[in-house]
């Protein structure tokens, strides 16, 4: 009896918790007519309107949104991850004076109100001449996630036995010969769940492309979707298509690697 | 590892100078801007000493911002926390199917505040959404949960928290995995005597996963900016507006970049105690590991 009550309620828990895709899922297939005249948000669609999701790519130009924001994240993640695995090397290892200084510095970072960057962020751009281009933004989330990259394969670098490379010492690879040969494979795994947690923070970022972008050909999907509204705010079902499209692939990479997203997400909580 | 002097710093090179100047710099830019009149476009500024904050503190929407921003704080740390434990403990028990209620209840922490805000304004939406649709059903008179100042910063608050809480519960079910099972069932399932428990002895084990979720929240709450941009642009009337999106009106779309800058330095200052407070758990797990 416990065990029927225990399971009624979490899965009441969990229906009206996924209410809300629920209800966007079902507003995305429905016609305009079945949504204003029955108002029954929560039923599935009579008829099934496949064409809310071409209007949306299509006419909405929700497919340019969505490839930008893939060249946009790409690149982004593998920079980051490839910066801060640097950076995370040599906090991580070597014993010098302002080593917890620059650590402080990036786990500061990390943690700061977005708006203290914004000014200084938009008129660099500018005068670098990356302004309202993918490299911009590339250059920006690169560098600012390297905050968080770097304290986190840091710590996961500490975790590695020292022994490892004494020997390699005294065979006299080099430092970077280390780094690349020894420390990098050993460290492929957390950049993994690393690089899952980056790459939907980055496919979901909104404010910067907001600042550092102005042409519709270089907006991301979150910009587009924001966009959608002036023009099709009537259109509730095209705009439930557009934001199904702009949830998709964050949605997919999570259910398809959720146990990296979870481990990089949850650094720091289990322990201390 | 042993080495020459200036190793560490060569592999530091590149990801400090870029930290430099997309992060440090601004921050100290930002923080001299707060005491100038820029308007981001002429080429010369005038310091102005104290004027904008001076100014800020007299202006009507600046303190409601900052209000909002704490009712956003008690929201997320005060609420949402504790729910996400709920859900994590209720989660965390021995079932068949388990993972898969995790998994369905993690989903909207993928989903960026723009989604998020689109999937909330139809749900909001006064005279034929979803929820005032349902509240029909009861024979509940419609709420306009958008438009009228007095409810639009909890409507806010609502929608975000649908993410937040499902945060919260991925922090604590890290750190339940560190408490016996026993226990922590113990303490969810038996009437007497589990309150205690839970009190004394799985919630002082789970205090790291607290520590981290306590700050995120309150740090997030600060950062709280595009559903608001979303769903109101702060309105109407400025009534739910928060201070990151004051920041946004007053230096991109007034061009006041200084005054701008004085409210971002303010964000600062109230996020600087956490920064601090975080940090300094950071290096006390340093000072614990060597």
């Amino acid at each position: 009896m416990k065990k029927i009550l225990f399971y009624l309620f979490a899965t009441l828990l969990v229906v009206v918790w996924l209410m809300p895709f629920v209800i966007s899922a079902f507003t995305s297939l429905k016609s305009m007519d079945e949504l204003m005249l029955e108002r029954k948000w929560w039923s599935p669609p009579k008829e099934i309107r496949l064409e809310n999701y071409s209007t949306a790519w299509n006419n909405a130009n929700m497919g340019r949104y969505f490839l930008n924001t893939f060249i946009i994240t790409i690149p982004s993640v593998l920079g980051t991850l490839f910066l801060s695995s640097l950076g995370a090397f040599a906090l991580a290892w070597y014993d010098f004076k302002f080593s917890k200084v620059v650590l402080m510095v990036f786990v500061g970072g990390m943690l700061i109100p977005f708006q203290m960057l914004l000014i200084p962020v938009y008129r660099l751009s500018i005068s670098m001449g990356v302004y309202d281009s993918y490299l911009g933004v590339i250059l920006f989330h690169v560098a600012f996630q390297l905050g968080f990259c770097t304290f986190f394969l840091r710590n996961f670098m500490k975790t590695i036995p020292a022994s490892i490379f004494d020997a390699a010492m005294i065979d006299g690879a080099g430092h970077f010969m280390i780094y690349r040969r020894i420390v990098l494979p050993l460290v492929i795994p957390a950049m993994a769940a690393l690089g899952i947690l980056e790459f939907t923070w980055i496919w979901n970022d909104y404010l910067w492309a907001l600042i550092l972008i102005q042409s519709d050909r270089f907006k991301p999907v979150t910009l587009g979707l924001v966009n959608l509204q002036g023009q099709w705010i009537t259109s509730w079902n095209v705009m439930a298509s557009g934001s199904i499209i702009a949830a998709v692939v964050p949605l997919v990479v999570f259910l398809l690697f959720q146990r990296y997203f979870i481990e990089g997400l949850t650094v720091g909580s289990v322990k201390g | 590892m042993k080495g020459k002097k200036w190793v560490p710093w060569a592999f530091l090179a590149l990801p400090l100078t870029m930290y430099s100047i997309w992060v440090i710099y601004p921050v100290g830019r930002t923080l001299f801007l707060s005491f100038t009149n820029w308007d981001g476009v002429s080429r010369t500024m005038r310091f102005v000493g104290l004027e904008n904050f001076k100014e800020l503190f007299n202006d009507p929407y600046f303190i409601t911002s900052l209000v909002n921003n704490f009712k956003w704080l008690i929201g997320f740390a005060l609420i949402c926390v504790p729910a996400g434990l709920g859900v994590a403990l209720l989660l965390d028990q021995k079932f068949r199917g388990n993972k898969v209620y995790k998994t369905l209840i993690y989903l909207p922490m993928t989903l960026s505040f723009v989604v998020i805000g689109q999937i909330w304004s139809w749900i909001l939406e006064p005279r034929s959404g979803a929820l005032n649709s349902f509240l029909a059903l009861f024979g509940i008179k419609g709420i306009s949960w958008l438009s009228d100042p007095s409810i639009v910063t909890y409507s806010l608050i609502m929608a975000a928290s649908w993410r937040q809480i499902s945060y919260a519960m991925v922090l604590y079910l890290a750190g339940l995995k560190g408490v016996p099972q026993e226990l922590v069932e113990a303490a969810t399932v038996d009437g007497a005597g589990s309150w205690k428990r839970f009190w004394n002895v799985v919630l002082p084990m789970l205090r790291p996963a607290t520590v981290v979720a306590v700050t995120v929240s309150i740090i997030d709450s600060l950062r709280a900016f595009d559903i608001v941009y979303v769903l109101t642009r702060g309105g109407p009337f400025y009534s739910s507006s928060v201070m990151a999106n004051y920041m946004y009106i007053k230096a991109f779309n007034n061009y006041r970049m200084g005054y701008g800058s004085s409210i971002a330095t303010i964000q600062f200052l109230i996020t600087l105690g956490f920064i601090v407070f975080y940090m300094r758990n950071v290096l006390k797990r340093e000072a614990e590991r060597e």
